[in-house]
Parts: structure tokens; C-alpha cells; sequence
């Protein structure tokens, strides 16, 4: 249920970005690990998710604290409040360095 | 995932045309990747290094993990993957779209416009049609508006040509220490090209600047998948939109800009970074106050003072600024990273070496650590905004290792420093270079 959730979600953003842009975006996968769905609908409508492990030697859970933070308050990311303990806690656990 | 798993590729090396490096002795060829359906694909760095023997099976790509988790310049887990109307690129993200110029094709006078980088903050880039587009030129300190077609702009002004670097501030972030979070992008987030098009001031003009203006805000058609996004916007000092060198520019290398590189105008500002050069123009406006969009006020920053260049002092904090000139710097292209050079064979140091608008003076190579010095042989000049090619012939009498350095220094006294001022943005790494060869 919940991938499929992620990959409507997929479905959603391939289709607004259907200029070809995103191309071969679906190889990116995160770590499958708690979080991950969350953490993938809550990133994937802005950006693809290769952002995450590309950062990922160089983050810590303060880093991303920040990252997700400024995509909330600089950017607009609709992420819940409450979502963001479980966000950080799968960036951290899986993409840091 | 097994995208692409069970995928042939015909790998066939080429001679890479138009190069400044002689092609002998233990100058390095480059390649080219084709499938047999003439779709261009992705690959591995590793496995583009292992390919030249002939066909290859281009195996899973893995987890995100496995291919993008060694995001360094070198890395060998690097994916180059082609975008319409480009050849195979690295990717750093797909969307938006942030592809780096590999190193084999930063090795001809000028980037060839398919392998040009791909630099992009937002996810939505329509396809304009350059029939329909229209640029609107206007705000609070002109005269009177103006709405151009690209015919207008081609017909009814000067058309201007030049050289210039096109090189985003964040070139080279992977080789920073402490590391910086960010595109991850080595040495190929730049390029070299000849821009065509118009003056900025020239079409400035035609609106009537008045005497108040202060900052000329740029906008393109790309934008935020939401709207609440902050769009990108960026803005120039007024002398700097009114130098004779800032271009609207429709052509590139004597072709129509490429989609992926602004089609169908975009802004050139040579010798300051490539966050200025919007893409995809739609609008310009003159204003008599400071332009206050999260693209200026809240990125592309630098420490004030930390670093040399022109000041933009109407964005100016005291505790940050805005970049702007590019650094004097440089970049080797021949031998390759990784070459092991044949004892007694010739051999030669090849590269670019370029600043942020008064040009080069001397590429210096020293080969004990920067104690001596020696001059490299210099390309003629292609211009002040124009990179310049520089030649050294190493010794390889002797078998073992070679420490190489390289120093560029500018017309305007401006030296590679020694060591990286180090800044939160991950901006201006022109540290002189340091290369490690073998000779065997």
C-alpha cells in the first residue's frame, strides 16, 4: 500500500516534469529502511531523490535538520510538522556520513 | 532495480577534434559512447574506463547508494547519463536537471554545445517555441516598456559576439575541505564558448533608463513545481547590465543556444559566474531599489571581503555578499588523473587557464613542491573573458613519481593561492592545483 502510495506519488511528478527532464529518474531507490516512504513523497515533488544520497557522506542528523528545515521554511515543502522526527530519523539512520 | 541491464554498447575511440593538446607521446585520446540504437545511455565512469577493448554489458546501476554515494570529482561510480540533444554527461541530480561536463570534453578550445553542463535550481522548464517567445523589457526605472521577439532582437540591435567562461559558482564543491553540502560538482561545471547576440545596454537603452536606476532584475521561464517557491530571479548592478560586454545572447558556438542551456536567450555576464546568466529570459526590469528575492538575498553568498573582485554593494551586508567576478584558476585536461607516463616517451601538461576578465599572464608548473617555478608555454589570447590553453613538457627521464603544480596568474595580478578560503557556500575553490603522475 504504502509503495504504491510512493509510486503514485512518482507517477504524479514524472507527469509535471513530462517534458523528459526527468528521464530515467525511477533508477534512484532509497535504502529500504522505516521512513523511507514518507521521506520519498515528502522530497520527490520538488526534486528527484538522488539529492539525498549525493549529499549523504558529508550529512549528519544536525545537517539535515537544517536541509529540512530550509526546504520547509525557504522553499515551501508541505511536510507536516509531525512528520519531520521520522524523516530525520530515516536520513539520518541511512544517508549520513 | 535493473534499468538498462541487459544493454550493448558499442564504445569506439575517436580523435578529438579542434583539441589545443598535441595528440602524441602519452597525450590521452577520449571517447565515445553510442548504443546500436543510436540512443546515447548511461555508464559508469569505472566502466567507461574499462570499455575501450571494445563491447560491454552494462550491468545494474544497483541501489541509489551504489551509484550515487561517491559524489567526488573523480569518482569512479560517476553516471553519465545523455539529456535530449546532449551526449552522455555526469549526472549529479536529474531534477532539476544538474549534469557536469566530463573531463574529456573540456579538452577542445571550445565545450562542444551537446556536452556543455546543465545547471538548473527548479524542476519545470517548458519547451519554448522561439517563434512565439517574447522578452519584456521594462520597470519602475525606464522610460517605456518594450516587448521583443526574438526577430526584434536580431534585427533591431548591433549583433555582438565574444569568448567567454561560462562557469557556475559552485564548480569544484566536491574538492572542498570540510566538505560543503550541495550539488556535488567536480571540475566540469563550466565550459567555454563563443556567445552571440545583443547588448543588455543597447536594449536597455531603447526603454530610456532613468537616472534612479539601480538594479536590473532578470527572470527566465523556468520555475517551482510549487508556487510558493521562490522563483528564480536574479539581479545585476546597473553598470554591470550597462557594460558593453553583458549580452542577451541567442546562439552559442554559431548554433541556437541549446534547450538544456537556455534557449531560446539567455543572459551572458562574462567573467562573473554563471548564477547571473539566466536561462530561458522572459523579463527584465530596471529598478531604483535593491531586488529582494530569495536568489540573491539568500544564496549565491560569500563572506564579505573574504575574496577579491567587483563589489555589489547594493546586496552588500557586513557580513555577506553576493559572488560575483570569477577567480583566476585553471584546469589540466592532459595527462589524465590517472595516466602512468612512458619513461623516455615526450610528454605533455596540458590545460585552461582563465580569471574574471582581465585575462592570463603567465601559467607558472613547479615540480618540487612550489619552491621553483617554471613558465608553460601560453596559447594566443582569445580575449579577456576567454580561457586560455597552456603546454608544459614533463620529464620523464627518470621512472617514479611526479608531484606536479600548477599556478595560473591574471593580467590583473590575481595568483591561485595556495590554500582554500573555505565558505559555507562551497564557492571559489581556485586553489593552485596538485597532480600526482607516475612515470613507468
Amino acid at each position: 500500500m504504502r509503495r504504491a502510495a510512493v509510486w503514485a506519488a512518482l507517477g504524479a511528478y514524472a507527469a509535471l516534469a513530462s517534458n523528459g527532464v526527468a528521464a530515467g529518474e525511477e533508477i534512484i531507490q532509497l535504502i529500504d529502511a522505516p521512513g523511507r516512504e514518507l521521506t520519498a513523497a515528502s522530497c520527490v515533488t520538488c526534486h528527484s531523490l538522488d539529492y539525498i544520497p549525493m549529499n549523504a557522506p558529508l550529512m549528519s542528523r544536525g545537517s539535515w535538520e537544517k536541509t529540512v528545515h530550509k526546504m520547509i521554511d525557504k522553499f515551501g515543502a508541505p511536510i507536516r510538522p509531525e512528520d519531520i522526527d521520522q524523516i530525520l530519523a530515516y536520513l539520518t539512520a541511512n544517508y549520513a556520513g | 532495480m535493473t534499468f538498462g541491464s541487459s544493454l550493448k554498447m558499442k564504445i569506439f575511440v575517436h580523435d578529438a577534434t579542434g583539441s589545443h593538446c598535441e595528440r602524441r607521446g602519452n597525450c590521452v585520446l577520449s571517447m565515445r559512447v553510442r548504443t546500436r540504437s543510436g540512443n546515447i545511455n548511461m555508464l559508469t565512469r569505472r566502466k567507461w574506463i574499462a570499455a575501450s577493448t571494445g563491447t560491454l554489458m552494462l550491468g545494474a546501476l544497483g541501489s541509489a547508494r551504489g551509484a550515487d554515494s561517491s559524489p567526488s570529482a573523480n569518482a569512479p561510480d560517476d553516471v553519465l547519463i545523455a539529456l535530449p540533444g546532449k551526449k552522455p554527461l555526469i549526472k549529479r541530480s536529474f531534477r532539476p536537471p544538474n549534469f557536469e561536463t566530463p573531463l574529456a570534453d573540456l579538452r577542445s578550445r571550445f565545450t562542444a554545445n551537446e556536452a556543455f553542463f546543465v545547471r538548473y535550481h527548479l524542476a519545470v522548464i517548458p519547451e519554448i517555441d522561439a517563434r512565439t517567445w517574447r522578452l519584456r523589457v521594462g520597470g519602475p526605472s525606464t522610460a517605456r516598456p518594450l516587448v521583443l521577439s526574438l526577430d526584434d532582437l536580431k534585427r533591431g540591435f548591433e549583433r555582438i559576439s565574444l569568448a567567454a567562461i561560462n562557469q557556475c559558482s559552485g564548480n569544484r564543491r566536491s574538492l572542498f575541505t570540510p566538505r560543503v553540502p550541495g550539488v556535488q560538482w567536480g571540475n566540469g561545471a563550466m565550459g567555454h564558448a563563443t556567445w552571440s547576440g545583443v547588448r543588455l545596454r543597447d536594449v536597455l537603452r531603447r526603454c530610456g533608463v532613468l537616472t534612479d536606476a539601480l538594479e536590473v532584475v532578470l527572470d527566465g521561464a523556468d520555475g517551482a513545481v510549487l508556487p510558493q517557491t521562490p522563483d528564480f530571479q536574479k539581479s545585476l548592478p546597473i553598470e554591470r547590465a550597462l557594460d558593453e560586454n553583458t549580452l542577451i545572447a541567442f546562439e552559442m558556438n554559431g548554433r541556437p543556444l541549446p534547450h538544456f542551456n537556455g534557449a531560446p536567450a539567455r543572459l551572458i555576464v562574462p567573467g562573473w559566474t554563471a548564477t547571473y546568466w539566466v536561462k530561458h529570459l522572459t523579463d527584465i526590469r530596471v529598478q531604483p531599489q535593491p531586488f529582494d528575492g530569495f536568489w540573491m538575498k539568500g544564496a549565491y553568498r560569500i563572506p564579505t571581503g573574504a575574496f577579491p573582485g567587483a563589489r555589489f554593494t547594493s546586496q552588500e551586508t557586513p557580513e555577506t555578499t553576493p559572488i560575483t567576478q570569477i577567480l583566476v584558476n585553471s584546469l589540466v585536461t592532459a595527462p589524465s588523473p590517472d595516466a602512468r607516463l612512458a619513461h623516455n616517451r615526450p610528454a605533455q601538461l596540458c590545460g585552461w587557464a582563465w580569471d574574471g576578465g582581465t585575462g592570463i599572464s603567465a601559467v607558472d608548473i613547479s615540480m618540487d613542491g612550489g619552491v621553483n617555478w617554471r613558465g608553460a608555454a601560453l596559447d594566443k589570447d582569445l580575449g579577456r573573458f576567454a580561457w586560455r590553453g597552456f603546454r608544459y613538457a614533463l620529464d620523464t627521464s627518470r621512472p617514479g613519481p611526479l608531484a606536479i603544480r600548477v599556478r595560473a596568474t591574471s593580467r590583473g595580478g590575481e595568483q591561485q593561492p595556495e590554500k582554500l578560503t573555505v565558505n559555507p557556500g562551497g564557492y571559489h575553490d581556485n586553489k593552485i592545483l596538485s597532480l600526482a603522475l607516475e612515470v613507468a
